[in-house]
């Protein structure tokens, strides 16, 4: 007969492996740990020069020692870099630049989300006849290099009037944005509930009223990544800056050029190295406030990274 | 309230031809289960009706209005989806109320219905909450609601219960019900779970291959079903079929298993007169058989019992019938000896005959 209760453990039964697995530390993973740390130490050893360049002074400098930490500390290059580094015959530091850089990014962001959210809601949700050649053209276009682009853009800007303008540069940001945005916002609402859809449809909600009441408030996450994408795309960019943007909007990176590149005298380094520094700390910083969501942002758009 | 007329539908994704002139008259307040496995396009039926997808050719008609070419929402239609498909950053209020913020309604009119539909579906206290924060059937106990608030003519239901666990089905089985009986609105209902079709319908249309094969009361779909597919689909365990010849003599029908032994066919009702020698299929369902002699009119089948499949209330006994898997269901205190050759009794009047060729019931 079975026996219904269960035997006790006794020490016979419980002998060979029992609970969770001993952890051991193998001579791999040492070395694994080994290499990150030294590939980890030696892409972050530009950035210490700059850095510590930065903090010296020019007679400092002149010594050569580029790997020595500052002797005697100073922020005055930092100061010099914002507020009265030349560009040519203008010394107003690259502060001008920063807020050039701002008032193009804002609506630049906004926008490009905006349209590339509409585009690829359209695309995905509604049965748009085309939808799919239209898509592909779209994409296309994201793979042909932009610089083709570049001199019609000119004539056509120049025509309507907004060549060299805030809305010029605008308007090339949200346009060179749009595949990326579209690819990114038509997969996300893809891969969405069709039901959802549906039920708004039979509740009523028309294209736009769907879109602002229903989607729009579901696409936190991808906005998110858009935002991130756009940002660093945005801020970074020198090409169309100098090109469309015109002399009172240059950006932060056309200035900061135009700032290491002047040739009048002594090339000051620790300002050169302070002004690059604060260029980049822009995207640096949304790096490191969102490094979750950036190396997501990663790879959505790693057809176009 | 309103009828629902469907006339000579057609439906084509590509050139694959998903429903083929189908027509359907729904009357007014009616429970209709379209009932089929998945692929049969009864799902797209349903869609077709609600508008939410291009049709090819044929008309719909809802409450004696064509709406061939209406929106979704001018057609005075509902729908319940298999995923809720609640919006995610609306409370339930919200929810109940979008369809209702679409079509401008007054906001003390918004109040009041919500809070009726609340009232009929028991969810007062999750008024506040977010979909996430809501079990499976309150979920879908919102998604009726928002079909509710709207007063609509028709309700659409896809699989409406088909995420929910066994137990919760049942439930919100009955409360569809009772709901049906309480707003006598027209109902279309689309699942697989012939469960679900026998107990809520007035009327059961069986699809397959995209064409109703039945249209008839669960009753009439159960006890005479009009072809083989409809037999085999409806009936858990599913019915017996045995192949076989119908032999005529004298007016008498019998027929004859492959091995060569007759099984008498008095009492069944043919629907036209029996051919001799025509080669057919004998269907006779698990609960339809006795291993003794209950009924006068019953005759009998031998039957090789091989195994027994206890299920508590009732045992399922398998064997074979000339070579052809047979299962007879039992009480679940009867004894039976496996394996053994025994003679099982059925009443040839609850059987069905299907052409062996077309599947047509003779």
């Amino acid at each position: 007969m079975l026996q219904a209760t269960p035997t006790p453990a006794t020490a016979a039964a419980m002998s060979g492996p029992s609970g969770p697995r001993p952890r051991s530390v193998t001579a791999g993973r040492v070395g694994l740990y080994a290499f990150l740390f030294f590939a980890a130490l030696f892409f972050l050893l530009p950035m210490y020069v700059m850095i510590v360049t930065s903090l010296k002074t020019m007679g400092e400098i002149r010594m050569g020692n580029i790997f020595s930490l500052p002797s005697e500390m100073t922020i005055e290059p930092w100061i010099q870099a914002w507020n009265s580094a030349c560009t040519g015959l203008n010394c107003s530091g690259i502060k001008v630049g920063f807020w050039n850089s701002v008032r193009i990014l804002i609506p630049s962001v906004i926008l490009s989300i905006f349209v590339g959210s509409l585009t690829g809601y359209a695309l995905s949700l509604w049965r748009v006849r085309g939808a799919n050649l239209l898509f592909a053209v779209l994409l296309l276009g994201a793979f042909l290099p932009y610089q083709v682009f570049i001199y019609p853009l000119v004539r056509i800007y120049s025509t309507v009037g907004i060549y060299g303008t805030m809305t010029g540069i605008v308007v090339t940001h949200i346009i060179f944005g749009l595949p990326l945005m579209t690819l990114l916002f038509r997969n996300y609402y893809a891969s969405l509930p069709i039901e959802l859809f549906k039920a708004a449809r039979v509740d009523g909600g028309g294209f736009f009223q769907i879109f602002f009441r229903l989607m729009l408030p579901m696409s936190t996450p991808i906005v998110i990544v858009a935002c991130i994408l756009q940002v660093t795309g945005i801020w970074n960019d020198f090409l169309f800056g100098v090109i469309f943007a015109g002399r009172d909007n240059l950006p932060m990176t056309v200035q900061l050029n135009n700032i290491v590149n002047s040739t009048q005298g002594e090339k000051l380094y620790n300002v050169n190295m302070a002004a690059t520094i604060l260029t980049a700390l822009v995207p640096l910083v949304v790096y490191f406030i969102s490094g979750r969501w950036f190396v997501r942002g990663i790879a959505a758009g790693a057809v176009k990274g | 309230m309103a009828t629902v007329s469907i006339r000579d539908l057609e439906i084509e994704f590509g050139n694959l031809k998903v429903l083929k002139n189908l027509d359907l008259e729904i009357e007014q307040g009616e429970f209709i289960v379209l009932l089929g496995p998945s692929g049969c396009g009864k799902s797209t039926l349903l869609n077709a009706v609600a508008g939410l997808l291009d049709i090819s050719a044929g008309q719909i008609w809802i409450g004696g209005k064509n709406v061939t070419w209406e929106e979704p929402k001018d057609r005075g239609i509902g729908m319940v989806f298999q995923s809720y498909a609640l919006y995610p950053r609306m409370t339930v209020t919200g929810n109940l109320s979008f369809g209702l913020k679409m079509a401008k309604t007054p906001k003390a009119e918004i109040d009041k219905r919500v809070a009726r539909a609340a009232e009929i579906l028991q969810i007062q206290p999750l008024l506040n909450r977010r979909p996430a924060e809501l079990s499976g059937g309150q979920r879908q106990r919102v998604a009726i609601g928002r079909a509710l608030v709207r007063d609509v003519d028709v309700f659409l239901f896809d699989e409406p219960l088909s995420n929910l666990d066994a137990k919760l089905r049942t439930e919100l089985r009955v409360e569809l019900k009772r709901l049906h009986q309480g707003l006598g609105s027209t109902m279309i209902y689309v699942t697989h779970d012939q469960i679900e079709a026998l107990t809520l319908a007035d009327r059961i249309a069986v699809m397959n291959g995209g064409v109703i094969q039945q249209l008839a009361s669960p009753k009439e779909i159960y006890r005479r079903p009009l072809n083989r597919f409809v037999a085999g689909f409806v009936g858990s365990p599913s019915m017996n079929f045995v192949d076989g010849t119908l032999v005529v003599e004298e007016g008498r029908a019998t027929f004859k298993l492959k091995d060569g032994r007759i099984v008498d066919l008095a009492g069944y009702e043919f629907v036209a007169p029996p051919e001799h020698g025509r080669p057919a299929t004998l269907g006779i369902r698990p609960e339809q058989i006795d291993l003794e002699k209950r009924e006068p009119n019953a005759t009998t089948i031998p039957v090789n019992l091989t195994l027994v499949e206890p299920m508590g209330a009732d045992s399922l006994v398998w064997g074979d019938v000339a070579g052809t898997q047979f299962s007879v269901r039992i009480d679940g205190d009867a004894h039976v000896d496996t394996p053994s050759v025994v003679d099982a009794w059925f009443e040839p009047a609850q059987a069905s005959v299907f052409d062996l060729a077309t599947g047509a019931r003779l």
